[in-house]
């Protein structure tokens, strides 16, 4: 088993029977296909829900924000904050002309005024704006956002924050953007994934498959196109080469916390993820392999929510730091069953005491640890595990992030 | 009533809870949020009214009559 902790390079590639459409080459779209009120009708048939982490369903957004007054805005929204994704970043390098044509649909659809590219990504923010020179008029003006890459930085309300000049931090809801966004105009910010889908959804395609980044312990990590409803397990065995007896799962982009090896045999879908107590989130799955440890890798993730969290909500600030102190002490084998049993209380009792998601991921990341695994947990108390020590003491920098330098070049 | 607590700006006062222990907790480090789904039943309406006007940082808000 090999632990590719920062994958070398990323394979690419669509699920063995299924045609890459998110993956494909990045061809000029056609002049066709629904529009206005049609292609929300369109995103509604296919069931397209969005794909930064909530999916929640795209029509039902669109639609709000085209039932508002107007000027109303639309944003493509590629800050991937989440370490261990990198959809984001390979749709906007390699298939920008897709998720622009996504986004000028949308904009067209809810009558928008404005629309906004918004990246944190150099590479992104390059092609994207070589995209934009070659496109021959646009129905609206569209204005590209760089920010700095932080991981509560996409998060919707930090997005229409750093648009409107402010800090891309979250603000507290409601309002949402479809209420209030930019300039406290009623916006649409959709992930750039959802956006690629709209335009196949315009081209006629189902909105069936989506995007999946796999790292951690498997021999070929990557970027996988795949269809709705397969199993994790299944997913796993045709593309990556993973250990089916891998120790455990990081699920969702960080903030759906741990999974057990039960989570092999259930769909890769939001609402049996949910079901079983995980999510699918942004679809950035880490492989816990054999050389792991569920309380090394939690310990990990908190140092860095710990690290990475607004630092403008107490609850968030202080319960982070202190969920950090226990995993890090019973990674070393220095905790006590007393700052377990705190632990415990403050991963149900945090949930919704910040303003964004972020204390609610670290929660989750407690309680699916301690939910899910009692026995590692257990062991851990008063003696120091070989595993964990393997590991250096978490800093706040992950090591489950996917770098930059191992997306590919090219495209399939 | 209905009272939302906006965690960003919350400090840590804890007047609110003192006013109207009901309505609001505290977590361990004295941050405030608003008990349930913030439903504030009628008699404790008075005892937060004045936890809203004397949170010094203004963190409470009303969001439904």
């Amino acid at each position: 088993m090999t632990d590719t902790y920062r994958p070398a390079s990323l394979a690419v590639r669509a699920h063995p029977g299924i045609a890459p459409r998110l993956l494909g080459a990045d061809a000029p779209p056609g002049p066709g296909g629904p529009r206005g009120a049609d292609l929300l009708g369109a995103v509604e048939r296919a069931g397209l829900r969005g794909r930064g982490g909530a999916a929640f369903p795209t029509a039902r957004k669109l639609r709000a924000v085209a039932a508002g007054p107007a000027p109303r805005y639309v944003v493509a929204n590629g800050e991937e904050g989440e370490p261990a994704s990198a959809k984001d970043r390979w749709l906007l390098r390699h298939r920008p002309r897709l998720v622009l044509d996504g986004l000028l649909r949308a904009a067209e659809a809810v009558g928008a005024a404005g629309a906004y590219v918004y990246v944190s990504d150099p590479a992104a923010a390059e092609s994207v704006e070589r995209a934009l020179r070659d496109l021959d008029g646009v129905p609206v003006p569209v204005t590209l956002r760089e920010v700095s890459p932080a991981y509560v930085a996409g998060e919707e309300t930090a997005v229409v924050r750093a648009i409107d000049g402010g800090p891309a931090k979250p603000l507290d809801k409601p309002p949402r953007p479809y209420e209030q966004g930019v300039g406290g105009r009623p916006t649409a910010v959709c992930n750039v994934e959802t956006l690629a889908h709209i335009a196949l959804v315009a081209a006629g395609h189902p909105a069936d498959t989506f995007l999946l980044t796999v790292s951690g312990s498997v021999p070929r990590p990557g970027l996988y196109e795949v269809p709705y409803g397969i199993t994790l397990g299944a997913a796993l065995d045709a593309l990556t080469g993973a250990d089916p007896d891998a120790r455990g799962y990081l699920m969702g982009g960080f903030f759906a916390g741990l999974a057990g090896p039960a989570v092999r045999d259930v769909p890769l879908d939001p609402d049996a993820l949910r079901a079983h107590g995980s999510g699918l989130g942004c679809g950035a799955i880490v492989v816990l392999g054999d050389a792991d440890c569920p309380v090394a890798a939690a310990a990990d993730v908190m140092a860095y929510f710990a690290a990475e969290n607004a630092g403008q909500c107490g609850s968030c600030i202080r319960g982070t730091a202190a969920m950090s102190d226990v995993l890090t002490g019973l990674s070393r084998g220095t905790a006590t069953a007393d700052r377990l049993a705190r632990l415990e209380k403050w991963s149900t009792s945090l949930p919704g005491r910040g303003a964004c998601g972020t204390l609610d991921g670290a929660a989750a990341l407690a309680a699916t640890l301690l939910g899910g695994f009692p026995a590692d947990v257990e062991a851990h108390l008063g003696a120091p595990c070989p595993r964990c020590a393997a590991f250096p003491v978490p800093d706040g920098r992950t090591r489950f992030a996917v770098p930059d330098e191992s997306l590919p070049g090219g495209h399939l | 009533m209905k009272v939302k607590v906006n965690a960003a700006v919350c400090d840590g006062f804890g007047t609110c809870a003192g006013h109207a222990p009901d309505a609001f907790e505290l977590d361990d480090w004295g941050y405030a949020a608003e008990t349930g789904d913030g439903t504030v039943p009628p008699e404790d309406e008075a005892k937060v009214r004045r936890a809203i006007a004397d949170c010094p940082v203004h963190a409470i808000v009303e969001v439904a009559p």
